[in-house]
């Protein structure tokens, strides 16, 4: 067991006062077979084996003791302080050496130097909601160990924000103790991508997976700037029931540092499938285990990573609850209710269509 | 050819006769081989071959096989139960193979048949169990009359007992009667096979019917695992192979199941090992019954039934034997069946509420009562009926052959069963008179004939089909049991050559798996079958038991969901892909080859 790193696909429990919320919920969607992008948390342990490694604890107290919590300026001023403090702290050999070989698994997963982002996970209202902190401490495209550490730095040197200073301070959360992990991920380099649903949305079947899918990302497939494949899978048995293989003209790739290019279609690919069979099973049960894990009928986006190898490259990109069908009822066709002879009978004589499948 | 024509499939009446082969018309009952003065009639009718039960070439007196089942199935459906939409299934014999031909009912007689089949079918369900239960005494009761019988050659005289006694009857009364009575309890037999058969189809038809609207685009196999059983007792005998297996390790006899030696050779040895006579009382108790069962499928005369040769179960034995010793666990997975089972049930009615949850769980709760049936009746018919039959057959046979009629037991398969009895007349004539017989000068000539005839027969394949092929094919039984669709006839016809390399099918148990093909046409080429190999075949039996725990999938011409094939593969976890219609002419023994039991498909990698 590491002390340091704890990758998301380890069979360890993932414990949140280690990796943080962010990564927790990275590592139990793993586990559950919900494939988030691959990828590590550097432990709050290692932020700690920094902090305690001098007296940075008592520096950071001292810059905190007699803040004018009133004046933006001086909580601005002392926060620059602190972060610049942790930028320049130097790291730990061990703590060094475990995140470089995280780093370095974590690239050979991927078949050599790929981008990741590295992102600050909380371990609990120490700072605020993700959605306003994540703008300030999430670092996309970072490529090269060098690249990494610095944004890991800056991720922990994040907890002191002027803006985290002062939620603290506005919600009597104690400075004692702070501590922050994070997380590095693979930059999805999406070869397809689309969405999938829990349900047909054509009749309300739950037990049917109805899947889109186009070549890149998965913008076009949302928007409907492309015509998608569509795939039906049963849930139960996890086979293609149907398939409407479409001419994709456009697509969305990604350029690498962030950059996306719209180009043509290829003629070759444009009416091929942008997935396999195989691949369409992999989103299916991915997409049945998020309405697991969540309970309710979701709608799911999900990507096939082009850098990873197969087996391992379908990912889950969002999954939320889908809200159309779950509320109203299925209306299942019950030609003939019941069971026993008189039900037999009234089957035999309406549907005699047995052999058609479809 | 032009399009229109593609459409439909040749006419019986423009088929080529294979050389040698002219005047097979005589070896078969007038009325089932296509008639000159019949043709507008027969050509308006469509015509599938039934190779899944009859892949070989009949000789005159295996009719009996195809006769009595049809007429008997025909029978449940227009005269017994009043089944409303469909009536029998006709057949013609046409160049040595078999032909069907479902009959509809007219959509304004289906009405006033409702009632009838109310009364007469909803009894049946209702009262299932014992009506059962009197089933099988009788079918047991029939068996043991038909073992029973034992025909003998005529003394050299009345026995002194009978003329003191006044009896004032010959031998030759018994010995008639003994032949008329194994015909009738077979023909009885027969008509048993389809009491409750018809019925477990409708039953599982009617929730196979609701799940196709309840879950639309359901794989038929997810239906097929949901009412299946795993304790058939048509996989017994292998079973029983499997517990004799363990058994030989635990009691330290492994060094005596040697491969290659013959079960005589074996049994010696087991003898005289220490605790060999524990071994020994096993083997014996397991034979009756569960030994009255063949590699091939009961309608033919040579199929070999394991108790009439000791070395087919022996052969397996062995092959199980050296498999435990190395620690394998060959015991189907009986749990994980029943786990997986469960599963998918409880997937599909969870997605169901109120009413129509209820109608999924009533539907099939009736389904899974009644299905044991639709696999068990073929041990008690097809395996062990038959098998006491042919038995019968072949030792009136080589009484006849002893006598000089023929050469061997078998040359009686090539008279008809109604040509047999004359002959008796003539044996008993001739001993009655004091004169040789007429037969023996008469029938090997005729017998060389036939035999040269079948023989150019057997060299040409059955045509999938004749005339024109309605447009939606969904007569229920041809649906389920044959695994005759729209689809599949359109294959046939060649309109759907999607594939590059590969042949599609029925998804009829699932997985996917890849490996090397091995072409078996006959239940003797069994044994070339190496681990983990493909089987492809016309057509399984699932008798071929003990091969399905050496191969890692199965690729049949014909077949539906329904099919043995199919049955047997899902009870053994294996993909199966069921009637491709030309699997075993196209894969060559060899041929890498992928399987996807879920998709129907097979594909010719290399």
């Amino acid at each position: 067991m590491s002390l340091y790193t704890f990758p998301f696909d380890s069979a360890e429990k993932p414990e949140h006062d280690r990796l943080g919320g962010k990564c927790t919920s990275l590592a139990i969607m793993t586990s559950a077979g919900m494939p988030v992008p691959p990828g590590f948390a550097v432990t709050t342990d290692a932020f700690d084996a920094v902090m305690n490694q001098t007296t940075l604890h008592d520096q950071i107290a001292g810059h905190l003791k007699g803040l004018n919590y009133d004046s933006p300026d001086d909580i601005d001023r002392q926060a620059t302080l602190i972060r610049e403090l942790i930028l320049t702290q130097e790291v730990p050999d061990a703590v060094r050496d475990e995140v470089v070989t995280a780093y370095r698994e974590l690239m050979k997963l991927c078949g050599g130097e790929v981008a990741v982002a590295v992102r600050s996970s909380a371990t609990a209202e120490d700072l605020p909601d993700a959605s306003f902190a994540g703008q300030q401490d999430t670092y996309l495209w970072i490529e090269g160990e060098h690249n990494v550490m610095e944004k890991i730095r800056e991720c922990w040197a994040s907890l002191y924000t002027a803006r985290a200073i002062s939620y603290r301070e506005a919600n009597k959360i104690p400075s004692e103790g702070l501590s922050i992990s994070v997380a590095i991920q693979k930059m999805v380099n999406s070869h397809a991508s689309g969405v999938a649903m829990t349900i047909d949305p054509a009749n309300g079947d739950r037990t049917k997976i109805v899947i889109d899918s186009s070549w890149g990302l998965g913008e076009m497939v949302v928007s409907g700037e492309v015509t998608p494949d569509n795939f039906v899978v049963d849930k139960v048995m996890l086979v293609v029931v149907n398939r409407i293989i479409s001419d994709k003209h456009e697509e969305l790739v990604p350029t690498g540092r962030g950059g996306i290019v719209r180009r043509e279609v290829d003629a070759e690919r444009r009416n091929a499938p942008s997935m396999s069979d195989d691949q369409v099973i992999a989103v299916a049960k991915l997409a049945k285990a998020a309405e697991k894990h969540y309970g309710s009928v979701q709608d799911v986006e999900w990507a096939i990573d082009a850098d990873l190898p197969d087996g391992s490259n379908v990912l889950l990109l969002q999954s939320r609850p889908e809200t159309v069908w779950s509320q109203k009822k299925a209306e299942v066709k019950v030609s003939s209710p019941g069971s026993g002879i008189e039900a037999i009978t009234k089957s035999m004589l309406g549907s005699m269509n047995l052999g058609k499948d479809k | 050819m032009s399009p229109r024509a593609a459409k439909s499939f040749p006419s019986p009446y423009d088929t080529k006769t294979p050389k040698g082969a002219e005047g097979w018309q005589g070896l078969y009952p007038y009325n089932l081989i296509f008639q000159e003065n019949l043709r507008k009639q027969e050509e308006q009718k469509f015509w599938f071959c039934d190779s899944q039960h009859w892949p070989n070439v009949f000789k005159p007196f295996e009719v009996i096989g195809v006769e009595y089942a049809s007429r008997c199935l025909g029978a449940y459906n227009t005269r017994h139960y009043i089944i409303p939409p469909a009536n029998g299934i006709d057949f013609r014999i046409h160049l040595g193979y078999n032909y069907f031909s479902p009959v509809a009912v007219a959509p304004e007689l289906i009405g006033d048949r409702v009632p009838h089949f109310l009364e007469r079918a909803g009894h049946y369900f209702q009262n299932w169990g014992s009506l059962l239960e009197n089933w099988k005494k009788d079918v047991l009761k029939n068996i043991e009359e038909i073992n029973a019988i034992n025909f003998e050659k005529l003394p050299e005289m009345v026995s002194l007992e009978d003329v003191k006694g006044g009896k004032g009857q010959d031998p030759s009364v018994q010995l008639f009667d003994d032949y008329d009575r194994l015909i009738s309890l077979c023909y009885k037999n027969w008509e048993r096979h389809f009491e409750f058969l018809n019925l477990g189809y409708v039953a599982y038809l009617d929730f196979f019917g609701f799940c196709k609207e309840a879950f639309p685009g359901i794989p038929d196999l997810a239906i097929a695992k949901m009412v299946m059983g795993v304790d058939s007792v048509l996989f017994r005998p292998d079973d029983e192979l499997k517990e004799l297996a363990d058994k030989a390790v635990k009691l330290d006899l492994t060094a005596h199941f040697v491969a290659g030696k013959s079960a005589a050779q074996i049994l010696e040895a087991v003898k005289a090992a220490p605790k060999g006579a524990e071994w020994i009382k096993a083997w014996e108790d397991a034979q009756d019954p569960w030994f009255n069962y063949t590699s091939g499928n009961g309608f033919y005369g040579t199929d070999e039934y394991w108790c009439d040769n000791l070395d087919l179960p022996m052969g397996y034995t062995v092959d199980y034997v050296a498999r435990v010793a190395k620690g394998e666990r060959l015991h189907r997975p009986k749990d994980e069946l029943l786990v997986e089972r469960d599963r998918i049930v409880s997937e599909y009615a969870d997605a169901l509420d109120g009413e129509a949850k209820e109608t999924f769980n009533g539907k099939m709760g009736l389904a899974r009562a009644v299905y044991p049936y639709v696999e068990d009746h073929n041990f008690y018919i097809e395996h062990w009926t038959m098998g006491v039959f042919w038995r019968k057959v072949r030792q009136l046979g080589q009484l006849l052959a002893d006598e000089g009629f023929w050469g061997n037991a078998t040359d009686i398969l090539y008279l008809s069963r109604d040509e047999v009895r004359p002959v008796l007349f003539d044996y008993a004539n001739g001993w009655a008179v004091g004169t040789p017989a007429i037969g023996p000068s008469y029938w090997p000539k005729e017998i060389e004939r036939r035999t040269k005839i079948i023989a150019a027969l057997e060299t040409q394949r059955p045509a999938p089909a004749f005339n024109e092929p309605p447009a939606e094919i969904n007569e229920p039984f041809t649906v389920m049991l044959w695994g005759i669709t729209t689809e599949q006839v359109q294959q046939w016809l060649g309109s759907d050559d999607s594939g590059k390399g590969g042949l599609k099918g029925m998804a009829a148990s699932g997985g996917v798996v890849e490996g090397i093909a091995r072409v078996i046409t006959s239940p003797d080429q069994l044994g070339e079958l190496k681990q983990g190999e493909i089987l492809v075949a016309p057509v399984t039996n699932p008798s071929w038991g003990p091969v399905f725990g050496k191969i890692s999938a199965t690729v049949t011409d014909i077949g539906g969901m329904m099919s043995h094939a199919a049955i047997v593969c899902r009870e053994y976890g294996l993909p199966a892909v069921t009637g491709t219609g030309k699997a075993s002419t196209t894969i060559k023994t060899g041929m890498k080859l992928r399987v996807d039991g879920n998709q129907g498909t097979v594909e010719i990698l290399k």
